[in-house]
Order: structure tokens, then sequence, then C-alpha cells
């Protein structure tokens, strides 16, 4: 039993790290910053999601820890993408796009 | 949103977090988690209230499983959207910076809306400002708010809205 | 078959960080520069998990925890400064 789940496992696991490359991919052939974060953030969170469940099949008594990985790896991967996604945007860097709703409305912040 | 309740869910929340880091129940790791939980939660109560707010009733647990479930699916969509993209030598793309509008006053329910938008497909909160998400859209279809809130956020909005009421 | 799916993974884990890593050094901005070191990093946690179980040693996953804790306060703090903020 614990064989098939290791083997299943390690296919999960190899999954993720496809998407991991997928990833990696999107970072070097996007054309601007934001399209970048955009690759980056979504690949690479699936691509943990995934590497990590199938670490946990592999090894089902390391299974809490991972999960704490996991849920930190969710909520502050998708975060410091935003931030950094804002902080370019505020910094004026150039980028490819038809509309920018937030230019127009000015960036009077709190 | 009772703020009384909030030290006390704290504390719980930290010893718990403790005790699965530790992964054991000895009786030091036991007494050094429930002083340090104790002084965090009773000092930083008032700026970490993220956990307030939540409503424990059966139908927000519902939803939390219903906007799991939904978001994995939007998870693995996006990532597909996103590897047809990569993958393709002319980079079919049209990005654009939208506004949508959103309902939820809640810090914790919009921190959970932006998040999620960043995984859904295509989708990139940059900018988050009173009712107003300003959303980088790779291919972006439509510039009307109406109908970009109903593509990117409603379907979150749902789920959100009965947790975080 | 477990153990070549984890070699097979260690590739590509190492490939996608050599993709990363050319966005890293090419740049051009210096925000491309720090996404890229996001995704390094993450990247590198997976890289982490891989090399626990290969060695079988638990302890390593609490290393993957910490380093993803200070990579996420670094792009942070990387993120304040590129917008200029005190």
């Amino acid at each position: 039993m614990q064989e098939l789940l290791g083997i299943l496992g390690s296919f999960v696991l190899f999954l993720g790290t496809l998407f991991l490359l997928l990833g990696g991919l999107g970072l070097f052939r996007m054309p601007d910053t934001f399209t970048r974060i955009q690759a980056g953030t979504k690949a690479t969170t699936l691509g943990t999601l995934l590497t990590l469940v199938g670490a946990a099949l592999i090894m089902p008594a390391w299974a809490i820890k991972l999960f704490l990985i996991l849920v930190f790896v969710m909520f502050t991967n998708p975060l410091s993408s935003q931030y950094l996604a804002r902080a370019a945007h505020r910094a004026g860097i150039k980028f490819r796009a038809h509309t920018d709703h937030l230019a127009e409305d000015g960036e009077d912040l709190a | 949103m009772s703020e009384t309740g909030v030290p006390t869910r704290l504390f719980a929340v930290l010893l718990l977090l403790w005790l699965l880091l530790n992964a054991t129940l000895s009786l030091e790791s036991l007494v050094v988690g429930v002083v340090v939980a104790g002084i965090v939660a009773f000092f930083l109560s008032a700026s970490l209230s993220y956990l307030s707010g939540y409503r424990f009733t059966p139908a927000s647990l519902a939803a939390t499983l219903g906007f799991l479930g939904y978001f994995l699916v939007e998870l693995v969509k996006s990532n597909l959207a996103m590897a047809t993209i990569v993958l393709q030598p002319r980079l079919p793309i049209d990005p654009a910076i939208v506004r949508i509008r959103t309902g939820l006053k809640n810090p914790t329910a919009r921190l959970l809306l932006a998040n999620a938008i960043t995984l859904t497909p295509g989708t990139l909160s940059v900018e988050l400002k009173g009712e107003w998400f300003y959303i980088h859209w790779v291919v972006a279809t439509t510039n009307d708010i109406e109908e970009t809130t109903r593509t990117i956020a409603a379907g979150f909005e749902r789920y959100l809205e009965v947790m975080y009421g | 078959m477990v153990d070549l799916f984890l070699v097979l993974s260690g590739i590509t884990v190492a490939l996608a960080f050599g993709l990363a890593l050319y966005r890293f050094v090419a740049g051009p901005l210096a925000v491309d520069r720090v996404v890229a070191f996001d995704t390094l990093t993450i990247i590198s946690v997976t890289g982490i998990v891989l090399v626990a179980l290969a060695a079988n040693r638990i302890v390593y996953l609490d290393v993957a925890l910490v380093y993803a804790l200070l990579s996420f306060l670094g792009v942070i703090v990387a993120a304040r400064y590129l917008e200029g903020g005190e």
C-alpha cells in the first residue's frame, strides 16, 4: 500500500516540478514585468502545491509539516507578487497594455 | 464582529501552530507555547486582528469548502491557460489594467479575494483602493466594469460574502 | 520507480532554477530581478524538500519553512524600497 502511495506521490511531485519549469519558462519568455509576475506566480504556486502533496504521499509522517509549508506558501506567494506589481506600477515602469485604468484614476494613495 | 473574543482566538491559533510545528506534546514545549502565545495574544491582538470577522456557522464552513474547491479548480485552469500562452512561439497576449468593484469590507476577505484573483486565469491584483481593485489582465477582452467584475471576482465574492458577512 | 521520479524531479527543478536565474541576471529592471528572486526562492523550497526526501531527514523541512518565511520578508522589503517609500 505504502509502495503504491510512494509511486503515486513521486509522480505527483514530478508533475509539480514540471509546473515550476513552466513558471521558469514564463519568467524567461514574457515581454514585460507584469506578465512575468503573472507567469511566475501562478505556475510556481501550483507547482509547490503539487510537490508538497507528492512529498506527503511519499512520507505520510511528514504530512503536518508539509501542510504548514503549503499554507504559508499559498498565502505569501500571491501576496509578494501583488506587492511587487504594485511597487512596479508606482515606480512607473514601462509595460505593454492597451488600457490602464489605474494610471487614469491617478495614484493618490493611502 | 465582536472584538472581545480576538485575543482568545489568536491565542488558540498561535498555540495550535506552535504545537504543529513542534509535532510533540511534551511538557516543556507545551509550557513554552502557552506562555509565548499568551504574551503575543495579549500585546498584539489589536494589530493582528486578521482572525476576527470570520463567522463560525455551518453555512460559513460550507462556503469555505466551496471557496477552496472553486479556487483549486480555477488554479489548475489558470495554469493550463498560462501553459498554452507560454508554450506558443508567438505569445498571444493582450494585456491591460482594468478596475473592478467589490462590496467586501472585511480586510481578511479582501486579502483572500486579491490572492484568489492573482492565482486565477490571467489576472493579477495590482492595487486595492477602497471598493476598487485594479487588475492586470494578460488577455483583456473587455473594459466594461460590470463585465470584468462578473468575470474576475463574482465567483469568489459569492463565497466570501457568506464567510465574512 | 520512486527514485527515478525523484531524479527526474531534481533535473526539472534545476532547469526551472536556471531559467529563473537567467531573468535574475538579465533584468533588465530591478523589479524584474526581484520577481526572479521571488521565483527562485519558491523553486528552492521545492529543492530543499527534494533534498529532505533524498536524505530522509525531516529537519530539512524546518529549513524550507524558515527559508520561505525569510525570503517573503526579503521580497517585501525590496518591493518597499523599489517603490520609493520610506
